[in-house]
């Protein structure tokens, strides 16, 4: 009763009720959940008694969505009313959220019940969940290697079978690289798709909010469920969502998937995830889809712009984190200038600090224009490589990151080269551009990901072959040991 | 090309200085990790720098959109006591600090 389809299933079948749903989802994160360190926070009378409005909902032939009855986790940077945000950070421990952020509102709009929150780096900074104050969280494939990040946790939790769907954010590739590590389907979409009112800030004009969850047909239903325009969130896109589900034709036959040539050099990718996203390509092939070759220019710089503008806008975003309104104040500080840096200084951990120091740096006087208005200028250029790409395909494929799932602690000292391993992800957040994740294989029993980049607003077209993909395919019934 | 002259050379005056500005205070442990650190990102960032840009618009967001206006009429704000209820020290209807303005004994 793992996956959101069963669970859908079951529920119109009245073979289960939402309540029976809620509390095995409940136990399970008690147990794995815990153990995993996906879980940080659950929220178990309140979503028992949603469950229990659902399921008369159910009975009175009221169902909402495809998601009434389902329990979903939230990665820790959605608020909700009456519930505690912690980003993982430390300075936000005491913080309990005065208002409801968007994505939990439409969840529940929809019936989905929201049974607590997810692990991740602190304010969603880094790919492996391991800067996190409640400790890293694990891959359920080999617990002693990373689940990804920084929205580890939903991946981790949806890969165990502990929710049939999480949330998380991806701003440099946090929901589409742990899916990839954890074998589950992970999209970010379009910039503006989904409201970002309600999610803590960390780079805004890169920041989108999206579903985890096994196939491509169930992050369809999510999407259609949390997105469209909100006038809380400046940059909504006013274009409303169309309807997803019928764009699910199982057809390929007509379109072109353009094959990036930097992202298949030799000294890029490991050849066996290289290997594993052709199979996956071949595939599609063989279904009618026509494939060529294209060309991204500016792929081997865009980390390099992908940090500076993250980082400068990080910098600035973090700035209201002082001690003075909410979250954490240092204690015993006499005067304010002291409150401001002790609370911060005991407040953020060593990577927001990193990252918060070298976007200050950029940003300062004298290093503006070499850094952070060239780091946008080369975005302009990336944003063209995209332009020119889509004119000669509908889709781009490619791997979802270089290498499969490593060890906990592998690269703690060695941010570049961390860094360097969104190389494939950063492009569609400095592009605005949504992309999908999906197991397209495995190596050693872990999971590897196949990365489809569309055209702004066509989430429809990525998400029409990414199902058609999984109708050939079984990647996505694959479950870690124990799932 | 004073930008390329200035590149890639942090110092820890230079990390100080930026921790001054983001109202960090680091250890000197951390000063040097620091210093260790972004060095090498700036060192791998300056690659940009061979790239010629002259003339290329600066993209903000990537998605080009209007600022949105909305009417303006009246409409409920957050209620003073959700909006405090997160302080770490208040008193009434504020929050409280540590005194700004040094002299007068309050």
């Amino acid at each position: 009763m793992e996956s959101l389809e069963a669970q859908r299933a079951a529920l119109e079948a009245s073979e289960i009720s939402s309540v029976e749903l809620v509390t095995e989802a409940l136990a399970r994160s008690e147990d794995s959940g815990k153990d995993l360190g996906a879980v940080i926070g659950l929220r178990a009378e309140a979503a028992l008694a949603e469950a229990a409005e659902s399921d008369a909902r159910r009975r009175g032939g009221d169902s909402r969505s495809p998601l009434e009855g389902a329990p979903v986790l939230l990665k820790d940077n959605m608020v909700m009313q009456g519930e505690p945000t912690t980003c993982a950070s430390r300075i936000l421990e005491p913080f309990v959220s005065p208002y409801d952020g968007a994505a939990a509102e439409r969840l529940q709009a929809a019936g989905a019940i929201i049974l607590g929150r997810a692990n991740m780096d602190e304010f969603a900074m880094g790919a492996t969940t391991e800067n996190s104050i409640f400790g890293p969280a694990h891959n359920p494939w080999d617990p002693a290697r990373t689940c990804g990040g920084s929205s580890g946790g939903s991946a981790a939790a949806v890969a165990a079978g502990i929710t049939g769907f999480a949330l998380g954010s991806d701003t440099g590739g946090s929901i589409r690289q742990p899916a990839s590590f954890c074998g589950v389907v992970g999209m970010k979409p379009t910039y503006g798709r989904v409201s970002r009112w309600g999610l803590v800030a960390f780079a805004s004009s890169l920041d989108q909010i999206g579903p985890f969850t096994h196939t491509a047909r169930e992050a369809a239903w999510v999407l259609e469920a949390i997105g469209g325009h909100d006038p809380r969130d400046s940059t909504s896109l006013p274009e409303a969502l169309p309807s997803l589900e019928p764009a699910l034709t199982g057809d390929v036959a007509g379109l072109t998937i353009g094959l990036p040539k930097e992202y298949f050099v030799d000294d890029g990718a490991d050849p066996a995830v290289i290997s594993a996203v052709r199979q996956g390509v071949d595939t599609l092939e063989r279904a009618g889809a026509k494939v060529v070759e294209v060309t991204l220019p500016h792929t081997p710089y865009v980390v390099s712009t992908y940090y500076l503008v993250a980082t400068a806008e990080a910098s600035s975003n973090l700035a209201r984190y002082d001690g003075a309104r909410y979250g954490r104040r240092a204690e015993g500080v006499e005067d304010l200038d002291a409150m401001y840096r002790r609370s911060r200084s005991e407040g953020f951990g060593a990577e927001v600090k990193r990252r918060i120091l070298l976007g200050t740096y950029v940003l300062s006087a004298g290093y503006f224009d070499a850094y952070y208005r060239k780091a946008q200028q080369v975005r302009t250029l990336v944003r063209g490589d995209f332009e020119q790409a889509f004119e000669r395909c509908d889709v781009i494929a490619g791997p979802t990151y270089p290498e499969v799932a490593f060890p906990i602690g592998a690269k703690l000292d060695d941010p570049v080269s961390l860094y360097l391993g969104d190389i494939y992800t950063v492009s569609a957040n400095l592009a605005g551009l949504p992309g999908i994740s999906l197991p397209c294989g495995e190596i050693d029993g872990l999971p590897v990901g196949m990365q489809l980049l569309g055209r702004a607003l066509d989430e429809a077209t990525l998400l029409r072959v990414a199902d058609a993909f999984q109708r050939l395919t079984d990647h996505h019934e694959r479950r870690p040991p124990g799932a | 090309m004073l930008a390329l002259r200035a590149m890639s050379r942090i110092t820890r005056e230079d990390v100080e200085r930026t921790a001054e500005l983001a109202r960090l205070s680091l250890s000197d442990d951390e000063v040097e990790a620091m210093t260790h650190d972004l060095g090498r990102i700036l060192d791998h960032v300056d690659q940009l720098q061979a790239l010629d840009t002259a003339g290329i618009e600066p993209t903000a967001h990537a998605i080009p959109l209007a600022t949105p206006m909305r009417a303006d009429q009246a409409s409920p704000g957050i209620d003073p006591e959700l909006a405090l209820a997160n302080a770490p020290l208040r008193e009434a209807s504020a929050f409280v600090v540590p005194k700004v303005i040094d002299g007068e004994e309050s």
